[in-house]
């Protein structure tokens, strides 16, 4: 018998991160280590269009890509900016600090009840 | 010639130093040609809207020195794309009169330099488009109006390979390129050479950023890739670091929304093919690259268009109950600010550290502020007494909204300093377009000239 646990994605990855992808888009990329614990991710369903754009509260209109890049281990999405990189009131010209709350996502692990 | 071989020390030359301890490794290695871009449009809108570079003087002179210096040493061609972080004219002009400062500094025996420009006439880009001429927006924008050109200051075109295949043709031993797409820049000694453009273009796209392709994590250092005709090998220079399956495969998508695809002028390299493995301890092979001709012939533009000029203030908050109606707080200052100058005519925007500050509206937890809050204010209006003005009221008048039911009645912010500071000038991205061009250098004249004794 398997209980059903979590474990959070920043435990499970080797990379998360945010950046510009020119002027207009910001990109995230999470990427793993094993191709294991990528497939795990991959396949539990925790990181789709649906579930990072419910996490940062946007409309599905603005992930203009979602990735599943099997060659890099690595989930990998891009949100729509409302105002270009830099304008005045942008709080992050190089778009690096918006990855944050994928940190404390938590991804479902089966884990035998003994062993 | 059965291979070519060429470093990149530097991922953005001049916006930090090339650390030279890998770079004289890779020079070491004997490499047919040293090449990296200068640019980037992460650094926003205003160096290119103000015609300035982000990177210090001292720092482009450094990192164009240690190359210049080895490129002559080895007697190897030497590369730079995007001069200055804009690739605008001044920013050739810039490099190239500090190669030639640099080549009687050294007492280097006379060479070529072939230098490109990049900027857009705007009235002639006007005139295309009032004949009818679609400048079509990338990533979601519209076709360019008339409005938004207008509205802009400078135009930078992305150059492909072709100028510097033009120039590398006519013998420069250094070519200074305007705005360039950072991969072809190495792209283009490998089709100068005769090699695929599928294996020319991937060899960019991996050396572009240097030592991003290789971990463990550390920027600057010195990579080199070598180009067959079947495939590409990226090997880390510095000690410490490899090229792995992992970290090339891991930097196909590094600041990209696709990692299977890589725009350029005249095509798009696919990467969905690559193969990757491990060729030896340091160094990682790459197969299956391909690439498509563009059906038309399409040229990037960057464009930059100025809002006005910009004033920053900086306010401080410690009261529980002020922090948690920060938005009256600010709403309060917006309201004298309407009251002084009405609705339209400047821009006002407050930026809340410690609740919503890095992310704003994409911020899950901005119910949850921190203990004390920083708010930056930030004024921009036409003139600068003007941004003055609306920047202090936005601030000062923060210390005297009006809570209901605040304790505190003698103020409530903190100020560390009671001024406001002058910034740069606000600009932004008005293009970010693509153009049809007849002729794949037509926005990208070249010029020959020399350096050296």
């Amino acid at each position: 018998m398997a209980t059903m646990t979590t474990q959070k994605l920043s435990t499970l990855a080797k990379t998360i991160r945010s950046k510009n992808a020119g002027v207009d888009l910001i990109t995230f990329d999470i990427i793993f280590t094993e191709r294991r614990t990528y497939e795990r991710v991959k396949t539990s369903g925790v990181l789709t269009r649906e579930s990072v754009a419910c996490l940062y509260g946007i409309g599905l209109e603005r992930i203009s890509d979602f990735v599943e890049f099997d060659p890099g281990n690595a989930i990998k999405f891009t949100i729509t900016r409302v105002r270009p990189s830099g304008s005045a009131g942008d709080p992050d010209i190089f778009g690096a600090q918006q990855y944050a709350p994928l940190l404390d996502i938590e991804v479902p692990v089966d884990v035998p009840a003994s062993k | 010639m059965q291979s070519l071989r060429i470093i990149c020390p530097n991922g953005h030359l001049g916006f930090a130093p090339i650390r030279p301890e890998s770079f004289r490794l890779g020079v070491a290695a004997r490499p047919d040609y040293i090449a990296a871009d200068s640019g980037s449009c992460d650094i926003g809108p205003v160096p290119l809207g103000t015609d300035t570079s982000t990177s210090p003087l001292g720092w482009q002179t450094h990192d164009l020195e240690l190359m210049l210096v080895a490129s002559r040493e080895l007697g190897v061609p030497m590369l730079i794309g995007s001069a200055g972080d804009t690739g605008a004219n001044s920013r050739v002009d810039l490099y190239v009169k500090i190669i030639q400062e640099l080549a009687t500094k050294h007492r280097l025996p006379r060479f070529k330099v072939g230098y490109f420009y990049s900027e857009v006439d705007i009235p002639a880009l006007r005139r295309r488009m009032a004949a009818g001429e679609v400048v079509e927006g990338l990533d979601g924008r519209d076709a360019l109006s008339m409005s938004e050109l207008d509205a802009t200051e400078r135009i930078v075109a992305m150059a492909g390979v072709h100028p510097f295949l033009a120039l590398l043709r006519q013998g420069a031993d250094v070519v200074i390129g305007g705005r360039s797409s950072d991969s072809c820049v190495f792209a283009a000694p490998a089709m100068h050479h005769g090699f695929p453009e599928a294996q020319a273009y991937y060899l960019g796209k991996v050396l572009e950023c240097a030592s991003f392709c290789a971990e463990p994590y550390g920027g600057k250092e010195t990579v080199l890739g070598e180009v067959t005709a079947d495939d590409v090998r990226v090997t880390a220079m510095h000690p410490a670091q490899r090229c792995t399956v992992a970290s090339v495969a891991g930097h196909a998508m590094y600041e990209r929304s696709n990692p299977f695809f890589e725009h350029v002028a005249g095509g798009t390299l696919d990467m969905s093919q690559c193969h990757y493995e491990q060729a030896g301890e340091k160094t990682t092979r790459i197969t299956g690259a391909q690439f498509q001709p563009a059906a038309e012939f399409r040229v990037k533009l960057e464009g930059a268009g100025k809002v006005g000029e910009r004033y920053v203030g900086l306010v401080g908050i410690r009261d529980p109950y002020t922090i948690a109606h920060i938005d009256e707080v600010t709403g309060w200052a917006r309201q004298q600010v309407r009251e002084r100058f009405g609705e339209t005519g400047y821009e006002l925007h407050y930026i809340v550290y410690g609740r919503d500050g890095v992310m704003g509206p994409l911020e899950p937890l901005r119910d949850k502020p921190g203990h004390e809050l920083c708010v930056m204010v930030q004024g921009v209006a036409p003139t600068a007494e003007m941004a003055e003005e609306v920047c202090m009221i936005g601030t000062r008048q923060m210390f005297y909204a009006r809570l209901p039911e605040v304790k505190g009645s003698a103020g409530s912010v903190a100020f560390a300093l009671d001024e406001v500071l002058r910034a740069s000038p606000a600009y932004r991205w008005t293009l970010n377009h693509t153009l049809r061009c007849a002729d794949p250098v037509e926005l990208f004249p070249t010029h020959m000239t020399h350096a050296g004794l």
